[in-house]
C-alpha cells in the first residue's frame, strides 16, 4: 500500500527526516514511537502533503502511484486520512457544510454524482452514531468551542465519513481521558476493514492496548532505528528510549 | 485642464434646460450649489476624506449626461420630488454638504429626486424596494438624488438595488438625505451589483432625532470603482445607529467606504461593522470616524473593521478613528487585516476539499458575520446565496436582473 524510500525532508530549511525507509502493506497497523522532536509528526505531514514541509530527497508511492506529485486533496481522494494532533478550528464553516464539500469532492474525483442532500444527512446521522458524537456539534463551526475530547472524536467522525484506506493517527491519544480514549479507539476499530492500514503515532502503550499494532518502529533523530513486534512498545513503556540509543551508540 | 472644467462648461450650456425640467425646491439652491462646485472642484487626494480615491481620474472621461426623468411606479410611499404633494423645501439640500464637490455637482445638475416619505405613526408593512438599472447606448453619467423622510413614529425597511447593463461605462453620483424624526425606525440596505465598467460616488447624509433606531447596510457585491460616504448625525437622545458594511472586491476593482458618526447629544449608541474581502489586484479602503462631542455623555460606541486579503497583490487601507470630547463614554474601535488561514486551508484540503473550494469556504465564512446581522430574513437568505456565488465567480451577471436576461 505505502512505500517510503530514503525520505529526507526539511521544515524552514532545517532537516528533520534523514532517510526514512518504511513499507506498510494492506491491512497492517504500524505504530511509530520516538522521542520528542524525532520527526514523527513531520513524517505524517509529509505523507499528507502539508505545504509547510519540503521533501528534499526520496520517494513515497501509494498503491503504485507517486504520492509526492499529488496535491493534498488528491492524496485524500486516493484514500489517505490524517487525524490531526491539534485539530483546526474554522470559524464560520459549519461541520455539515465542511463534510458535504469533502464527501462530494471525493465522489467527484471518483466520477460519481454529488450526494443528494437527504442521502448525505442520512449518512451523517449513521456515522455520527457510530462514533458517538453529539448532533449539536454538527451545526457548529468546525471544531469551534469543542472540548479536547470532542475535537479528537470529531476527527474519527470525519474518518467515518470519508472511509479512507490508509489512516494516520497523529497522537490521537494526547489530551484524552481514559474513557474518551476508549471511545475514539473503539470508533477507529469499528471503521476498520481487513484492507485498512494505519500508522499510529503515540508516546504511550495505552492507545496500543486498544489499537493493536502489527509492527512497531522507533524513530530517533529523523531515522527509523529499530523495528519490532508489539512487545517493543511494551518494553519502551517500561524502560524508555535510552537502551535503544545505547544500542545504536548515539 | 482639470476634469471639473467640462462640468462647469456643461452647466453653462444646460442649466436653463435643467431648471425648466426641474422644480422650485431644487432650483432654489441650484446656482449656489454650482458656485460652490466651481469654488471647491473635485476633492483631490490631499483632502483627508478622499485620500484613497483619485476622484479626478473618474470624472475626467467624457460621459453623456443623462437627463431622463425617473420612471417611478406610483406607490404609497414613493414619488418624484417634482410631483410632490407636500412642500419639502424644509428637507431638500438641508443636510447635504455642498462643500463636498461631488455633492455640490449633484445638487447643481440633478433635475429631479426620488422621495420616500413615510407619514407620522405609519409602519410601512412591506419593505420598500427601489431597483436602479443603468442602461444606455453610450457611456453615461447619472446623477441620482434621493430624499428619505420618516416622520415621527414612522417605520420602514428600504432596499435599494443597483444594477447595470454590462456593455457600457457608467458614472454615477448619488446624494441621499435621510431624515429620521423622533421615535422612527429605519432599516436601509444599499446593494451594489453592477459591473467593472461602473464608477460610483455616493454621499449619504443621515439625521437622527430622539428615540430612533437606524440601520444602514452598505453591500458591494460586484462593481468597478465605488466610493461611498455615509455621514450620520445623532441629534436626539436615546437613539441607536448601526452601520454595517460588506465589501467584496476582485480583479482590479476598488471599494472605498468613508463614514462619520457624529454624537452630538447624550445617551446614544452606535455600532459599526465593516468587513472586506479583497482578492486579485483589488484595492479596499475603509475610514470611519466616531466623533463624540462634549455634550454627548454616556455615549456607547463600537467600531470594527475586519479585512481579509485573499491574494498577495490585493491592498487594504484601514483607518478607524475615535475623537472624544466628553468624559463619560464607552467607546471602542479597532481594525484587522489578515490573510487566508493556511492551517485551516490545509486541514480542509487533507479532507479532500479542493484548494479553490476551501478558499471560497473561508472567504464566505468570513463575510457570513456581516450577513448574519441582516434582520430581514428573506434578504439575508438571498445574500448568503449571492455572496457565495460572488466568491465562486458566478455573479458577473446579476442573476435576478431584468437587464441580463
Amino acid at each position: 500500500m505505502l512505500e517510503i524510500k530514503n525520505l529526507h525532508a526539511t521544515v524552514n530549511g532545517k532537516e528533520i527526516l534523514k532517510g526514512i525507509d518504511l513499507t506498510i502493506n494492506d491491512g497492517e497497523i504500524h505504530a511509530l514511537m520516538g522521542t520528542n522532536g524525532a520527526g514523527k509528526s513531520t513524517l505524517s505531514n509529509v505523507i499528507v502533503g502539508n505545504p509547510a514541509y519540503e521533501v528534499t530527497e526520496g520517494s513515497i508511492t501509494f498503491n503504485g502511484k507517486d504520492l509526492l506529485a499529488m496535491k493534498p486533496e488528491e492524496r485524500a481522494h486516493e484514500g489517505i486520512f490524517m487525524s490531526f494532533q491539534t485539530p483546526i478550528e474554522i470559524p464560520g464553516v459549519s461541520m455539515t457544510n465542511f463534510m458535504r464539500a469533502a464527501v462530494n469532492a471525493r465522489r467527484q474525483a471518483k466520477g460519481e454524482e454529488p450526494l443528494k442532500s437527504t442521502d448525505f444527512l442520512k449518512i451523517m446521522r449513521e456515522k455520527r452514531k457510530l462514533v458517538e458524537i453529539d448532533q449539536k456539534l454538527m451545526n457548529r463551526s468546525v471544531n469551534e468551542g469543542f472540548s479536547g475530547g470532542e475535537k479528537k472524536r470529531n476527527e474519527i467522525f470525519q474518518m467515518a465519513m470519508l472511509e479512507p484506506t490508509f489512516c494516520i493517527l497523529d497522537e490521537t491519544d494526547s489530551g484524552l481521558d481514559v474513557d474518551a480514549l476508549r471511545i475514539v479507539a473503539e470508533g477507529f476499530n469499528k471503521l476498520r476493514t481487513s484492507e485498512t492500514s494505519a500508522m499510529v503515532i503515540t508516546h504511550y502503550q495505552r492507545l496500543l492496548d486498544y489499537i493493536k499494532p502489527d509492527i512497531v518502529h522507533v524513530l530517533i533523530d529523523g531515522k527509523i532505528v529499530k523495528t519490532g513486534g508489539p512487545d517493543l512498545a511494551l518494553k519502551i513503556e517500561n524502560e524508555g528510549f535510552d537502551w535503544i540509543k545505547a544500542e545504536i551508540s548515539l | 485642464m482639470k476634469s471639473e472644467q467640462q462640468y462647469i462648461e456643461l452647466y453653462g450650456e444646460i442649466s436653463n434646460l435643467i431648471k425648466q425640467k426641474s422644480c422650485d425646491v431644487m432650483n432654489k439652491v441650484r446656482d449656489a450649489a454650482f458656485a460652490s462646485f466651481e469654488k471647491v472642484g473635485f476633492p483631490s487626494k490631499k483632502v483627508e476624506r478622499y485620500k484613497y480615491t483619485d476622484v479626478d481620474a473618474y470624472f475626467a472621461p467624457n460621459y453623456g449626461v443623462s437627463f431622463n426623468t425617473l420612471e417611478v411606479k406610483p406607490s404609497k410611499y414613493i414619488f418624484r420630488l417634482a410631483e410632490s404633494p407636500i412642500d419639502l423645501s424644509a428637507y431638500y439640500n438641508t443636510i447635504a454638504d455642498n462643500n463636498d464637490g461631488i455633492t455640490a455637482l449633484n445638487t447643481a445638475i440633478a433635475h429631479d429626486a426620488l422621495v420616500i416619505y413615510v407619514p407620522r405613526n405609519t409602519k410601512a408593512e412591506d419593505p420598500i424596494q427601489v431597483d436602479n438599472w443603468l442602461r444606455g447606448n453610450t457611456s453615461t453619467m447619472v446623477n441620482r438624488r434621493v430624499l428619505v423622510i420618516l416622520e415621527q413614529g414612522a417605520e420602514a425597511t428600504i432596499i435599494m438595488n443597483d444594477h447595470a447593463e454590462d456593455k457600457q461605462r457608467f458614472l454615477t453620483t448619488q446624494v441621499m438625505e435621510i431624515f429620521c424624526k423622533d421615535n422612527s425606525h429605519l432599516d436601509i440596505y444599499e446593494i451594489e451589483e453592477t459591473t467593472p465598467l461602473c464608477s460610483r460616488f455616493s454621499n449619504v447624509y443621515i439625521n437622527v432625532e430622539r428615540d430612533c433606531t437606524v440601520k444602514h447596510n452598505s453591500i458591494t457585491l460586484y462593481n468597478g470603482q465605488t466610493r461611498n460616504l455615509c455621514d450620520v448625525v445623532l441629534k436626539g437622545e436615546n437613539s441607536e445607529v448601526t452601520l454595517n458594511g460588506c465589501a467584496i472586491a476582485g480583479g482590479s476593482q476598488r471599494i472605498d467606504n468613508n463614514t462619520l458618526i457624529d454624537h452630538r447629544v447624550p445617551n446614544c449608541t452606535s455600532n459599526e461593522l465593516y468587513k472586506y474581502v479583497v482578492d486579485d489586484k483589488s484595492v479596499g479602503a475603509f475610514a470611519g470616524k466616531i466623533l463624540v462631542e462634549k455634550d454627548a455623555q454616556k455615549t456607547v460606541s463600537h467600531e470594527t473593521n475586519s479585512n481579509l486579503c485573499a491574494s498577495a497583490d490585493a491592498r487594504m487601507f484601514t483607518q478607524p478613528m475615535l475623537e472624544i470630547y466628553a468624559d463619560d463614554v464607552k467607546c471602542a474601535h479597532g481594525s484587522t487585516v489578515g490573510v487566508m488561514d493556511e492551517t485551516a486551508l490545509f486541514y480542509m484540503r487533507q479532507r479532500g476539499v479542493p484548494e479553490e473550494e476551501a478558499r471560497m469556504l473561508l472567504k464566505n465564512a468570513f463575510m457570513g458575520q456581516v450577513i448574519d446581522q441582516i434582520q430581514l430574513q428573506p434578504l439575508r437568505d438571498k445574500l448568503f446565496v449571492k455572496v457565495e456565488k460572488r466568491f465562486r465567480g458566478e455573479l458577473e451577471k446579476c442573476d435576478d436582473c431584468r437587464l441580463c436576461k
